[in-house]
Order: structure tokens, then sequence, then C-alpha cells
């Protein structure tokens, strides 16, 4: 049987359940229902969870041992010469196995066919063992959960804990995930250091993560100093900032203390349209267009102007990133209290007065964080820097030069075909690594800056 | 004054007489209401009413709970205007000059017409900076000494001063209520304005701190106008010359404040102050 026919037939049995656990509850009190500890529904879903869950927990365990036990018990009746193998030819073995079984590799060798129909007689087997456990534990638990249901049976208050459970369940995962994304990144980033000193690679100067792919290359030792992407990243940051941080606070003013109605209802959905572009086509219109425009401008104007430029990629990220101050700031600018601004009115404010020094003081945190959380946006973001600033790895803080960041840098070290365990690979695991840091801490930051604003007006 | 239980229980005008009762007028009027409506989009918050403010006198406007006392008293320095879909039409003159008129700059009346509102909104900035921030739009003070002067001055009139003088750098926003209330009240005198509008201003004092503005409230008349929304009827006859009685909109009542509380002539004032108002 398959595994998902199996899971179908599970729910047919709970949903079998519910319907004999709603039945005995009313049964019990003689259909008074005011009588029952919970209303009737719940003693159904009581007894349909205890049929579906211990199932299901089987399924998942059975699932998460049968490759590895089927495995050992295939690889028993190997001749002793392969028994001895090591690990990694043992498992290359069983994938030869495998595939000879679901025929992806035309036919098996003829010395393997005895264990190919072995494992396929064990993978039937199995199947067929799992469903009669399953569907067993399933009734199991069915008959048990009415055989529990009385009268004063606190039904309601045991699904109430069960879905808490699967809530909690479901938390978890987003939480693990990104615990074992990290531990990763950290791992790979350990072993990177144990190859290349970690003052190098935080102080060095020089970044140029060439390897020799012969140790009689010459002029390739690879220097792994990331100072210049950290410029590079800080220096197309900023001039991303400078453009956001003014245009995206004013428009948020414009549209929380000036604009009619009707002009904010349009405005301020076309602006969030701006966050809705995909990042490549910023990245072509900054590479197509806005870095030529700069290159000839610049030529014009009698300066060298490469024609990948900070400039270029600062500009369009800038652009890209004006909703995330504006669309925030407004909603802060909105949160103050109109009590606020009466007041200032009542004292005889201008109404530029009253923005100037009463309600942008008063939302200035929620904006700081707003500009925070650009920030971060700035400094991760890939596709635009990659099209428009170049891969050169200069330190530099002319914008009109190219440079590269280190989201680029992580691109290049691992497109194409790596070894993966070369210091060049891991680079970029630690390169993600402080980039993630960093953003971190600046989302922390803000987080912590609107949380506390927040609390100050509700 | 007698107290409320020995008034005279007939008025003479029943329940259904819709015309104000009493004379609006005052001899040396310095606001003039005439024919005054507000509306909240459909809602027809004030009705026909006008009402002088004489000079040198404290009003008192009383009433049940939304009827209107607050958005009359707004019509008074135009802060009606900040809300939308507010209109406000009719007449009102403030020393003769008619506030609503076209092309009129709110922004010197308002400094002009000083108001504490119903709930405490101070700045979040520094009680220090929240006293100062009038002084300081209008250039009231030459040099930093002459600020912590009218600052210091206020906050004492306003009996605030000796709870926070050491703290004047402390947020605003981090005083108690009744605090904030009379930080409000400083930063509104700070300004000098020359009538003081105030909504239910000491609803969140203790008997202390209102005596403290009831007060302040007494001083301030020898020079200016006061209008003051009340739900305290000893309130109203301890600090009023005289009172308005407001009933779902309109101006039922208005007259000297001894007279109303004594000899109330419309029904409804003596329903609403022997208290068989709901
Ligand atoms: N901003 C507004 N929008 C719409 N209606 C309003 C608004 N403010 C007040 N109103 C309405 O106008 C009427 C008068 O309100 P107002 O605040 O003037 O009452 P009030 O006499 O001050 O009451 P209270 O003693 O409770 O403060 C009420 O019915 C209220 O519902
Ligand atoms: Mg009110």
């Amino acid at each position: 049987m398959q595994k998902s026919t199996l899971l179908f037939l599970l729910l047919l049995i709970s949903a079998y359940a519910f319907h004999i656990g709603r039945q005995r509850s009313r049964q019990i009190v003689g259909g008074r229902v005011t009588n029952l500890h919970s209303l009737p529904n719940y003693y159904g879903y009581y007894t349909a969870l205890w049929a579906l869950l211990p199932a299901l927990a089987l399924l998942f365990i059975w699932m998460g041992f049968e490759t590895p036990v089927i495995n050992h018990l295939v690889i028993g009746t190997l001749p002793e010469a392969s028994r001895s193998l090591s690990a990694d030819n043992q498992g290359l073995l069983i994938n030869d196995i495998t595939n000879a079984l679901n025929g992806s590799y035309g036919e098996a060798k003829p010395e393997l066919k005895t264990t190919v129909d072995y494992l396929r007689s064990l993978k039937i087997r199995s199947n067929w063992l799992l469903s009669l456990l399953a569907i067993t534990l399933a009734f199991m638990g069915a008959f048990f959960a009415r055989s529990r249901i009385h009268k004063e049976h606190r039904a309601r208050n045991k699904v109430e804990q069960t879905v808490m459970a699967f809530l909690v369940g479901s938390s978890l995962i987003a939480i693990l995930t990104t615990l074992g994304i990290v531990l990763s990144v950290l791992f790979e980033s350990i072993r990177f250091f144990d190859k290349v000193p970690i003052t190098d690679f935080l102080f060095g100067l020089e970044w140029s993560p060439q390897i020799a792919m012969r140790s009689d290359q010459v002029g390739s030792s690879g220097a792994f100093g990331a100072v210049p992407l950290f410029t590079g990243t800080l220096l197309i940051s900023s001039i991303a900032l400078i453009v956001a941080v003014p245009i995206g606070l004013m428009s948020a003013i414009y549209l929380a203390e000036y604009a009619s109605l009707r002009f904010r209802s349009v405005a301020k959905p076309l602006l969030e349209i701006l966050a809705g572009i995909p990042t490549v086509v910023y990245g072509f219109f900054a590479a197509l267009t806005v870095a030529p425009f700069i290159r000839d401008l610049g030529a014009d104007a009698g300066f060298d102007v490469s024609s990948e430029s900070a400039l270029a990629a600062g500009l369009v990220m800038g652009i890209m990133i004006i909703p995330f101050v504006s669309s925030l700031s407004d909603d802060f600018i909105n949160a103050v209290p109109q009590s606020l601004r009466d007041g200032a009115y009542a004292l005889g404010a201008t109404q530029s007065e009253t923005i100037r020094q009463v309600v942008i003081p008063a939302a200035l945190p929620g904006i700081v964080g707003g500009i925070l959380l650009a920030a971060s946006r700035a400094i991760g973001e890939t596709m635009i820097v990659v099209m428009a600033a170049g891969l050169a790895a200069n330190l530099t803080a002319n914008p009109l030069e190219a440079v590269t960041t280190v989201t680029t840098q992580i691109v290049t070290l691992l497109v194409g075909d790596q070894e993966f365990d070369s210091p060049k690979t891991l680079a970029a695991f630690a390169l993600g690594l402080v980039l993630f840091l960093v953003t971190l801490v600046l989302n922390i930051i803000a987080l912590h800056i609107v949380r506390k604003y927040r609390e100050q007006y509700e | 004054m007698r107290h409320p239980e020995n008034i005279p229980t007939s008025a003479s005008f029943s329940r259904d007489h819709i015309q104000t009762v009493g004379n609006i007028f005052v001899k040396d009027a310095r606001i003039e209401c005439r024919s005054v409506d507000v509306f909240y989009g459909e809602k027809h918050a004030i009705q026909d009413v006008s009402l002088d403010v004489g000079r040198n006198e404290v009003i008192a406007l009383i009433g049940p709970s939304g009827c209107g006392k607050s958005t009359f008293l707004r019509c008074l320095n135009r802060m009606n205007d900040t809300i939308p879909g507010c209109r406000v039409s009719g007449e009102i003159k403030l020393d003769g000059q008619d506030i609503y008129a076209e092309g009129l700059d709110v922004v010197p009346l308002r400094a002009q017409v000083g108001m504490v509102f119903q709930k405490p909104n101070p700045f979040p900035k520094s009680i220090f900076e929240n006293v100062a921030y009038g002084p300081r739009i209008h250039g009231l003070a030459s040099n930093k000494l002459e600020l912590e002067e009218i600052v210091e001055k206020s906050l004492r009139r306003a009996g605030l001063w000796e709870e926070v003088k050491d703290y004047l750098r402390h947020p605003g926003t981090g005083l108690s209520g009744g605090q904030q209330q009379r930080l409000c009240i400083a930063r509104t005198i700070a300004v000098n304005p020359e009538v003081i509008l105030m909504d239910e201003p000491c609803s969140a004092l203790d008997p202390i701190a209102t005596a403290k503005i009831e007060q302040l409230m007494d001083d301030l008349r020898e020079h200016y106008t006061i209008a003051i929304v009340t739900h305290s009827m000893q309130q109203a006859a301890r600090v009023s010359q005289r009172t308005a009685y407001f009933h779902l909109g309109k101006l039922i009542e208005v007259g000297e404040t001894a007279q109303i509380f004594t000899d109330p002539r419309h029904q409804l004032t003596e329903d609403y102050i022997t208290g068989r108002f709901g």
C-alpha cells in the first residue's frame, strides 16, 4: 500500500472516530447535551485526535527509520568484500542498488540482481507492516478514547491543549530551521577560519579568492581580506540611504499630514508597489539605464567614471528602499495622536511648526526603526549590486569607481563548480555569517526602538 | 448660596420650551456668538446657540455628557477646523472681529485664545520644554533666563512647581494624569492668552490641586476671559460669574451663576442641577 493511500485511510478512520465519539457522548446523557461537560462535537474531536495522532506519529517514525534499517539489512546480505567497504563506498553501492530498483539507469548489473529483488521484497513488506500497524493503532486509539468518554470528561479542554501543542510545534519548526541555518553557517565559517585566520579575514585589505588548481600554478595563493567588501557594502548602502531617507521621509510627511484622503488612498499603494518590483528588474534598470547615464554624464563633466559604479547601484537601491522608509514612517506619523497636534495648534503653532517640533519628534523612534530596517535591506540586497556595482574589490570611497559588496562576492564564490571544502567556497559562509550578524543586530535595534515607541501611546 | 435641595421646585419654563432662557447679552462683551450651528457630518451637534462672554468673566458651561460643551468651546478658537467633516456656521466675534471671517489667520487667534483639553496631552518632551514650547515659538523670551522665569512662573501658577522643580528635564509624559493636566495648564498660560478655554481641567485632580486651579482662575479673571466646562456644580458655583446650561446641542438657559443654581427658570436646568437628569 502506498503511503498516501494509508494517509487517506487514516483520515477516513478519524472521521469515523469523530462520529462515534460524538454519538457516544450524546448516548451517555440520553440526548440532554447540557448535562455534558463539553459540547458533543468536542468529544468527536477528542476521539478523532486519539485515532489520528498516534498513527501519524508511527507513520513518521517509521519513515525516518525505514531506509537506514533496510539498507543495513541489504548490506548484511552482500558478500564479505562489499561489507568491509568504507561508509562512503557503501553508500555508493546502495545508491546503485536503489537506482536499479527504480530502473533509472537501465539494467542492473547481474551480480546485484538478487540483492535488488531482496530490496524490493523488503520495501513491500515494510509498507504492508506499516499499514497494518497504523490502521490497528488508529482503531485502538479511537475505541480507547470512546471508552474514556463520560459525563464529566473535559474533552473541550483536552482539544484546546492539543490545538496549543500544534501551534507550539509550528512555531518550533520555524525557530529550529532558523537555528539550523545559523548553526550550519557558523560551523562552515569555523572551518574556514581554520584555514584562514579570522584576523586576516576581518582586517585584511586585499580580496582575491583565487586558489591554485595545481600546486605549481603561480601567483594565486588567494587573499581573503574582507575589508574592501565591507567598505563597498557600506559605500553603496550609504548612497542608498542618502537617497531613500529624505525622499521617503518627506513623502511620508506629505502623505500623512498634507495630502487629501483621496490622494493618499491612491499614492500610498502606488508607493508600496515600488517594494513589490522584483529586485532583478531594478538590477538591469541600474546596469542598463542608470550606469551608462552616469558614465556619460561624468564623461561630459570630465570625470572618469567606470561603467559599473557604486553610484549607479546605490541610487537605484535607494529608490528600491524608499517604500520601506516612507511606508513605516507614514504609519508612525499617523499613529501620533491627534491630541498632540491639537495641543500645539492651541498654542498658536503653525502646521509646519507642529510637524517639525511635535509630530516628528514624537514619531522619531518609529522613523529611526524604519530607517534601520531599510538599511538592513540595503546591506543584504544582492541583485542590484551584482548587476550594477561590478566585481572589482577596490578599497575606495569614490562612488564613481566600481566596488563590490559582501553579497556579490558570496554569489561569485558559489556560482559554478566548486570544491566543497576549499577556502574559496567556505569564505562564502564566513561572509554570510558577517552579513547575518550585521543585519541581525540592525533588526534587533530597529525592532526594539519600534516596540518601545509603540508602548508609549497605547 | 443655598443647596440644590432647597431650591424652588417649579421652574417657569416647561421641558418642551426650546428657546434659550435668560439674558445671553452682557454689557462689555469680549466674545459674541450669534446663531452658531456645528455639524459633524450629518450630526447637528450645536444648534442655534447665541451667547456673549464678558470681559473679566469666568463663564461655566454645564450640561449632561455629549450635549456639545466641548464642541462649543472648540468653536471659540477654531479647533474644530482640525476635525475632518466638521462644519461651523453662524457668527463668532472676538473683540468685535469675526473669527470665522474669510482669510483670517487662525495661528495668532489661537495664541490669543488658549485651550486646555479634556484629556491631558503633554508633548513627548521634557517638562521644561513642554512649558517653554509656546513662549519659544512666539518669541516671548529674549534669553534663556527669561524663558526659565516664564516656565517657573507658569508652573507655580498651575500649582505644579514644587512637585517638578527638580525634574524639569524629565519627560512630561512620565507624570501622573493630574500632574499632566496641570502641566498642560502651565503650558497654556505660558503664552499669556487673553481668553482661556478650559475643558474639564480638574476632572483628574485632587481637591488641593483643584483649589489651586480655581485660585488661578480667580487671579486670571482680573485681566482675562475664561470659559470653563465642568461637571462639578460646586466648582461652577465657586469659580464662575455666569453659567450656561446646554442640553442635546441647545443652549437651554444662561444667567448669573447664583441665579442658575438657586432659581433655575427652565425645567431642564432644574432637572439637571437637582440630579433628576439620568
Ligand atoms: N469628532 C467628532 N466626530 C463626530 N461627532 C462628534 C465628534 N466630537 C463630538 N461629536 C458628537 O457631538 C456631540 C457633542 O460632543 P461633545 O464632545 O461636545 O460633548 P460634551 O458635552 O463635551 O460631552 P462630555 O461631557 O462627555 O465631554 C456628541 O453627541 C458627540 O457624539
Ligand atoms: Mg467634553
